[in-house]
C-alpha cells in the first residue's frame, strides 16, 4: 500500500482490493472531529485495520473526513438512500416485489406512498416501473424501498414513471450521469427536450416528445460512457445529423 | 435465477418504435450489429464480437481411432457451453432449452451441412483418424447467440491449423513441417429474424430485449452459394411462404457481407503472422 501523504484532489491513489490503509494517514486532517467516515469500498478489519473491498480510486472529503474508493461495476448492490429504478416483479397484500438488478429483489411496502392509507393506496402491476428510494439495505438481506421522502412525507419525483424507454448502464456511467454539470446530458439537451430518472442501480428512465428521440437520447448516453468532453461534443453532433 | 421480465415500459416503447419504423438501438431492420472479430496468439482461437454479444471459439485436435463402419471418416465435434459469466440466467451444470437449441442449431449448420471435409482428416485408414473439437463459450449475452456463436465456430475452423504428419508403415510421426489449414468446403452463416405485430415487422439479429419481445423467430443458414445449409424455426406464430423466401432473400445479402469480413478478417491475420 502506499502511503497517504498528501490529500491534493489532484492525486489519483488506486487501490486493489486486500490493501490495507494506515489509519494514520486517514486520520492525519481529521483535527476537529476524531471521526472517521467510511464509504463504499472501504471495510473495518478485525485488527482495527481499514482494507480497500474493492479496485478503485481512494476518494477523500475533508468535511467530515470521508473515504471512498471510487470504483465502476455492473451489478447493484443496494445502499441505504439511493435513488434506484426498480420493475415490480410480485405483488402480495402488504409488499411489492421489486427487481433492482442486486441479487435479491427488494420488498416495497404498498403503503410506503406519498398519502397511502390502508383504504386508499395506489395500485401497481406486475411489469411497472418505479423511481423510488432505498429505505433499507443490509448485507444478506432483501433491500426495502420506498416511494417517498420519510421526512416530509411526499412523493418528491418518486413513483410510477410511465412511457419512455429504460436503458441500462454501467453504475459508474450512471453516477457520473447525477452530476448537474453532466456534459452530455447538456449537449443532447440543447438538440431535443426531454425527461429523465437516474437509478444509481445503472437504469436509467429517458422520455421525450418521440420514439426517435428517445432512441437518440439512449444511444447518445451509453456511448458517452468512454468519451472525453471533444469525443463527446463530436458525437452527439454526429447522432443529431443522422436523424 | 431466471432473467426478469422487461418492464412494460421497454416493452411498449420497443412496440410502438418498430410500429415507427425504428429498432432501440437505432439500427434499420434488416441490419447486423457491428461484427468484430479478434484473433488469439494460437491457430483457431477467435473471439466474436456482435454489439455487446461475446462469443470465444476454440480449435483443438487429437489423434483417435475412427468408427469401424466408417474407417476413413474424422470427428467434428461442438461443444458449446452457456455459464453464467453470459448471463446470471444461466447456471452451471444444467442445460436450459435455449443451451439445446443453440447446439443444435450449430451441429446442423456445420456438421450436417459437410462444411469440413471430415475424409480429409484420415491418417490411416480404420487406424487413426483427426477429431476435431471447437469449443464455444459465451462471453457475454445480449442477444442472436446463434449467429455469434456461428461466425465464431466457422472461423475459428477457417483460423486452425493442424499439425503435419507423415505415415511410416503403420505409424505416423509428427515432423517439423508446417501446421496445415482443415478443407472447408462451403461457410455457412445464420441469420436469425425475429418477428413482432403478428408477423408484419421483422428485424435481423435481434438483441437480448428484442428476443424477450418477441413473437417468434427463425434461423435460416446459408453459404455465400445461396444454399441452404439449415432453417429452423421452433415455435413461435406461423409464417407464410412469401415471408420465409423474403427472409432468406435478405439472408443471402447478409451472408455475402459477413464472409466478405470474415475473409478480409482471416487475410489481415495471416498477413501479421
Amino acid at each position: 500500500m502506499a502511503s497517504i501523504t498528501t490529500e491534493q484532489e489532484s492525486e489519483l491513489l488506486i487501490v486493489l482490493p486486500g490493501d490495507q490503509l494506515p489509519e494514520s494517514g486517514l486520520m492525519e486532517d481529521s483535527s476537529a472531529a476524531h471521526r472517521l467516515t467510511l464509504g463504499p469500498g472501504l471495510a473495518p478489519m478485525d485488527d482495527d485495520s481499514i482494507t480497500a473491498v474493492k479496485a478503485g480510486i481512494l476518494k477523500h472529503n475533508a468535511v467530515g473526513n470521508r473515504w471512498w474508493v471510487e470504483s465502476n461495476q455492473r451489478r447493484y448492490v443496494a445502499a441505504q438512500g439511493e435513488s434506484i429504478i426498480g420493475v415490480v416483479t410480485g405483488k402480495t397484500a402488504e409488499h411489492y416485489k421489486v427487481d433492482i438488478g442486486a441479487s435479491q429483489p427488494a420488498l416495497l411496502g404498498v403503503l410506503a406512498f406519498e398519502g397511502a392509507t390502508k383504504r386508499n393506496k395506489p395500485n401497481h402491476n406486475i411489469g411497472d416501473s418505479l423511481y423510488c428510494r432505498v429505505s433499507m439495505a443490509n448485507k444478506d438481506m432483501e433491500a426495502e424501498l420506498e416511494c417517498m421522502n420519510p421526512t416530509t412525507g411526499k412523493a418528491d419525483g418518486f413513483g410510477e414513471l410511465k412511457g419512455g424507454f429504460i436503458i441500462k448502464v454501467s453504475l459508474g456511467l450512471a453516477r457520473r450521469l447525477l452530476d448537474p454539470k453532466n456534459l452530455v446530458l447538456r449537449l443532447l439537451g440543447q438538440h431535443i427536450p426531454f425527461e429523465m430518472a437516474v437509478g444509481t442501480n445503472g437504469k436509467v428512465w429517458v422520455n421525450s416528445a418521440s420514439a426517435q428521440h428517445t432512441i437518440l437520447l439512449c444511444n447518445g448516453i451509453r456511448n458517452s460512457e468512454y468519451l472525453n468532453a471533444a469525443e463527446c461534443v463530436a458525437m452527439v453532433k454526429s447522432l443529431v445529423e443522422k436523424m | 435465477m431466471k432473467d426478469a421480465d422487461p418492464s412494460t415500459n421497454e416493452r411498449e416503447f420497443l412496440l410502438a418504435a418498430l410500429k415507427d419504423g425504428a429498432r432501440i438501438d437505432g439500427r434499420k431492420f434488416y441490419d447486423f450489429r457491428t461484427l468484430r472479430l479478434t484473433f488469439g496468439a494460437e491457430y483457431g482461437a477467435v473471439e466474436v464480437q456482435l454489439g455487446n454479444t461475446r462469443v470465444l471459439a476454440k480449435v483443438s485436435c487429437e489423434v483417435i481411432r475412427p468408427y469401424t463402419d466408417k474407417p476413413t471418416e474424422g470427428f467434428l465435434m461442438f461443444n458449446t457451453e452457456l455459464s453464467p459469466m453470459a448471463s446470471a440466467a444461466f447456471e452451471v451444470g444444467r442445460q436450459t432449452d435455449e443451451e439445446v437449441l443453440v447446439s443444435r442449431l450449430i451441429e446442423k449448420a456445420m456438421r450436417r451441412s459437410r462444411a469440413l471435409d471430415t475424409e480429409g482428416l484420415c491418417i490411416v485408414a480404420g487406424e487413426k483418424v483427426w477429431s476435431i473439437r471447437v469449443d464455444i463459450h459465451f462471453l457475454d449475452h445480449d442477444g442472436n447467440l446463434v449467429d455469434a456463436a456461428c461466425i465464431a465456430a466457422i472461423t475459428a475452423l477457417l483460423h486452425f491449423r493442424r499439425p503435419d504428419v507423415t505415415v511410416v508403415g503403420e505409424d505416423h510421426t509428427l515432423e517439423q513441417r508446417n501446421p496445415v489449414p482443415l478443407s472447408i468446403h462451403h461457410i455457412p452463416i445464420c441469420t436469425t429474424f425475429a418477428f413482432f405485430n403478428n408477423g408484419e415487422r421483422m428485424v435481423v439479429d435481434p438483441t437480448f430485449l428484442e428476443e424477450q419481445v418477441k413473437e417468434g423467430d427463425m434461423t435460416i443458414t446459408l453459404n455465400v452459394h445461396k444454399e441452404v445449409c439449415a432453417l429452423s424455426k421452433a415455435g413461435g406464430i406461423p409464417m407464410e411462404i412469401d415471408q420465409i423466401l423474403q427472409c432468406t432473400k435478405i439472408a443471402v445479402v447478409k451472408v455475402a457481407e459477413i464472409t466478405a469480413q470474415i475473409q478480409a478478417a482471416l487475410e489481415a491475420d495471416a498477413k501479421k503472422r
